[in-house]
């Protein structure tokens, strides 16, 4: 059974007021498009647990929030329990007894029977809210790899928690203010340090984290977290064998998130990564194949041909929204709404044209290939960082870094002449090629050129450089890993956790209350893949090689042999085209950037000229723009109006 | 208006977002001072193709003749005089 929806609650203590069903019903209609359908309601003298519902199956018996046999434990949860069927015969041959058939009622018996290591035992993507009346506990739970959201807030007596931030602000005492320091480093790596956010005094309960809140502390405790085995212990089976059984968990992974009384749909990118998982749909399973993608008015960022090369493949019944630059305009300010925090590419708004689709077919879940990049070494980053240590070993060597020039073709420099210009963009901290972050710092380099923008208040306000802010966040075995696990880790827990799955992930889906899921993001396939020799990953600089191994008799050779495109829309392009929207204008004019403080309104208004002279194409100038753009839309939306959203 | 103003105003104008002059000087590094990025040299390529109808050769792009409005100059006037 699965639920798309929203949670959210308030825990009192301290003899503050009793909590109102109202209080909760004005945090959780927030979360409407989360779950239309249905409303929920615990409340006990401290505690009050709201769930908004999509409801997909057992519309009956699958009412949040869900209980155990004496009703001492309640529980509210967003996302899914995969196995939740192997658990459940479990818990019931232990002597524990449903009243439901929803995947929630394995949480509390799963609890009851394994305390709080029970989540150890959950192969999902999940926000759990769990109270426990019998020892006065608040158990606040985000899945592994942080596909879900779930945010809090303390104040004073008083405990917050909800799916989106939009949900909290109701109660919120006072008026939100934006979080320079999370602004800063939204500006270098994408997303706020987990578990800041850019709501001050709003945290982010971490990825693979568990928060407990009792007799008035709160205590963290991280209860999963990516691991790489050292050079010495990587699995040795050799490639065949490791190929077949990368196959096989992936076959796994994707048949119990198909585990539904709804039909199941996918994306299909034409990239090898929703190719892998529609084919295994095809193959490996029962299940119909309808299939979903977003193409470009704009052939730069097109990927149709390779699209209508997996739907002839696999004979899919296939749908397609084309996404115009005018779309991107039209829908940026609804995606500020969803993601609730800047955002330096127009790359989520398709995302939420393309789950708008799946809703208006009658499907309400969706599969995609997210993760692979991640998991299995799929991104230029990855090969740049290798590249670079290459380089660094021998950093005076004339032919070491024209190797950049594989990855990036537009350097069109010739052999002789060449060097001093990629020494200056890609060899930031060539001197340390140690540091667990060495693959990132060309990245965030050119990223935090944007703060240039930033007013002389931001500017002033800002005390901790976000660099060391990030490698405080670093477990302490990182510098033990090798330098390609280093980036892998960087990645999955900053842009990905940070940005990917949700701004574009999660927020997009459930703007049109639908559900995303991702197999290569099954922590099995994790953990065998963090267990993998790198060189199997990336055989030099031939990306997914184990993936590409594993697959490639299930797939066309043109989708295993095409080039990585990686996913990108238009950014300026959409908002320059005869005549900038007006909405642009507005919140981008230098009377309304004096009036938010954040940027410096005379460097906006000659970065806006530029633009409208058509010379700005080169990546800080789109990054500033929309970076820009996003935090005035979204301190109109959540700071100046946050009393009326929309 | 002067070759030198031409291109100050446009580095100042289109890479720092400043109208003010003691932000540049003329044997500023472009690239130490991280003023242009990969994407910047290429603008830059187009911006002195377009306002002085030359044509900048691969070999050409080099920091000895585009790391500074000085060697910009320069290079301005030896292709000029080609």
């Amino acid at each position: 059974m699965n639920i798309v929806c929203g949670i959210a609650g308030i825990f009192n203590w301290g003899g503050a007021q009793k909590i109102t069903q109202d209080a909760l019903r004005q945090m959780i209609t927030t979360l409407h498009h989360r779950g239309p359908d249905d409303y929920g309601y615990f409340t006990d003298d401290q505690i009050g647990l709201a769930h908004s519902r999509l409801s997909i199956i057992d519309i009956a018996g699958g009412h949040q929030p869900i209980h155990n046999e004496n009703k001492s434990i309640h529980v509210v949860f967003n996302g899914e329990i995969f196995n939740y069927i192997e658990l459940r015969e479990d818990l019931k041959k232990a002597g524990h007894q449903f009243y439901t058939r929803s995947d929630t009622e394995v949480i509390v018996h799963a609890y009851e029977e394994y305390g709080d290591d029970f989540v150890q035992h959950l192969n999902g993507q999940f926000a759990i809210a769990l109270w426990d009346a019998n020892t006065q506990k608040l158990l606040l739970i985000r899945d592994r790899i942080g596909i879900h959201p779930l945010f809090y807030c303390k104040q004073n007596d008083q405990f917050l928690f909800a799916s989106e931030i939009k949900a909290i602000l109701p109660q919120f005492r006072q008026a939100p203010r934006l979080n320079i320091s999370a602004l800063d480093q939204i500006f270098t790596f994408w997303s706020p340090v987990s578990p800041a956010t850019v709501f001050e005094n709003v945290f982010e309960v971490s990825p693979g984290q568990m928060i407990t809140v009792q007799n008035e502390k709160i205590t963290k405790k991280t209860y999963w977290d990516w691991q790489f085995a050292q050079k010495d212990q990587y699995i040795s089976s050799g490639l065949a064998c490791q190929a077949e059984e990368l196959h096989e968990l992936l076959v796994d992974a994707t048949r119990i998130r198909l585990r539904s009384d709804v039909p199941v749909g996918a994306y299909l990118s034409g990239g090898l990564d929703s190719s892998v998982i529609t084919s295994i749909i095809h193959h490996d399973t029962d299940n119909e194949l309808k299939t979903f993608s977003i193409g470009f008015s704009e052939e730069d960022f097109d990927e149709g041909s390779y699209q209508q090369r997996m739907v002839n493949y696999l004979n899919t019944d296939h749908k397609n929204v084309v996404c115009h630059n005018k779309d991107i305009a039209d829908n940026f300010i609804k995606t500020i709404f969803h993601t609730e925090t800047p955002i330096l590419r127009t790359a989520p708004v398709p995302m939420h044209i393309l789950s708008g689709l799946v809703r208006e077919q009658g499907y309400k879940v969706v599969l995609t290939g997210e993760g692979s990049d991640e998991v299995l070494g799929g991104y230029d980053i990855f090969k740049e960082g290798k590249v670079r240590q290459f380089w660094a070993k021998n950093p005076a060597s004339e032919i070491r870094p024209l190797l950049l020039k594989k990855l990036y073709p537009y350097l069109n420099i010739s052999k002789s002449t060449g060097r001093a210009y990629l020494e200056a963009f890609f060899g930031t901290g060539l001197a340390n090629p140690d540091i667990p972050w060495f693959s990132h710092l060309p990245r965030w380099t050119t990223t935090a050129k944007c703060k240039e923008f930033f007013s002389d208040d931001v500017q002033s306000a800002l005390q901790e450089d976000s660099i060391e802010c990030l490698s405080r966040s670093l477990p302490g075995q990182i510098s033990q890993w090798e330098h390609f696990n280093q980036a892998q880790y960087i990645e999955a827990k900053s842009l990905m956790a940070g940005y990917l799955l949700c701004s574009q992930g999660d927020r997009m889906l459930m703007s049109n209350s639908v559900e995303g899921r991702f197999p290569f993001l099954d922590h099995r396939v994790i953990e065998y893949a963090n267990n993998t020799d790198p060189r199997l990953k990336m055989k030099v600089l031939n990306e997914k090689y184990l993936l590409k191994q594993s697959m490639k008799n299930y797939l066309p050779p043109e989708i295993v042999q095409r080039y990585k495109q990686p996913y990108r829309a238009p950014d300026i392009a959409a908002f320059s085209g005869e005549k900038m929207p007006d909405f642009v204008e507005e919140l981008t004019s230098e009377a309304t950037v004096k009036k938010y403080g954040y940027f410096d309104a005379k460097k906006v208004y000659r970065l806006k000229e530029k633009i409208k002279r058509g010379r700005a194409i080169g990546y800080k100038d789109n990054m500033a723009f929309i970076g820009i753009l996003s935090t005035q839309i979204w301190h109109n939306l959540f700071i100046e109006n946050y009393r009326n959203p929309i | 208006m002067s070759n030198e103003v031409t291109v100050r105003n446009y580095i100042l104008e289109n890479y720092l977002f400043t109208d003010d002059q003691s932000a540049l000087s003329n044997d500023s590094s472009l690239l130490d001072e991280g003023i242009l990025d990969s994407t910047g040299i290429l603008e830059l390529v187009v911006f002195l193709e377009d306002e002085f109808g030359i044509k900048v050769d691969d070999h050409e792009m080099v920091p000895e003749n585009l790391d500074s409005v000085n060697s910009i100059l320069k290079y301005i006037s030896n292709k000029s005089s080609q």
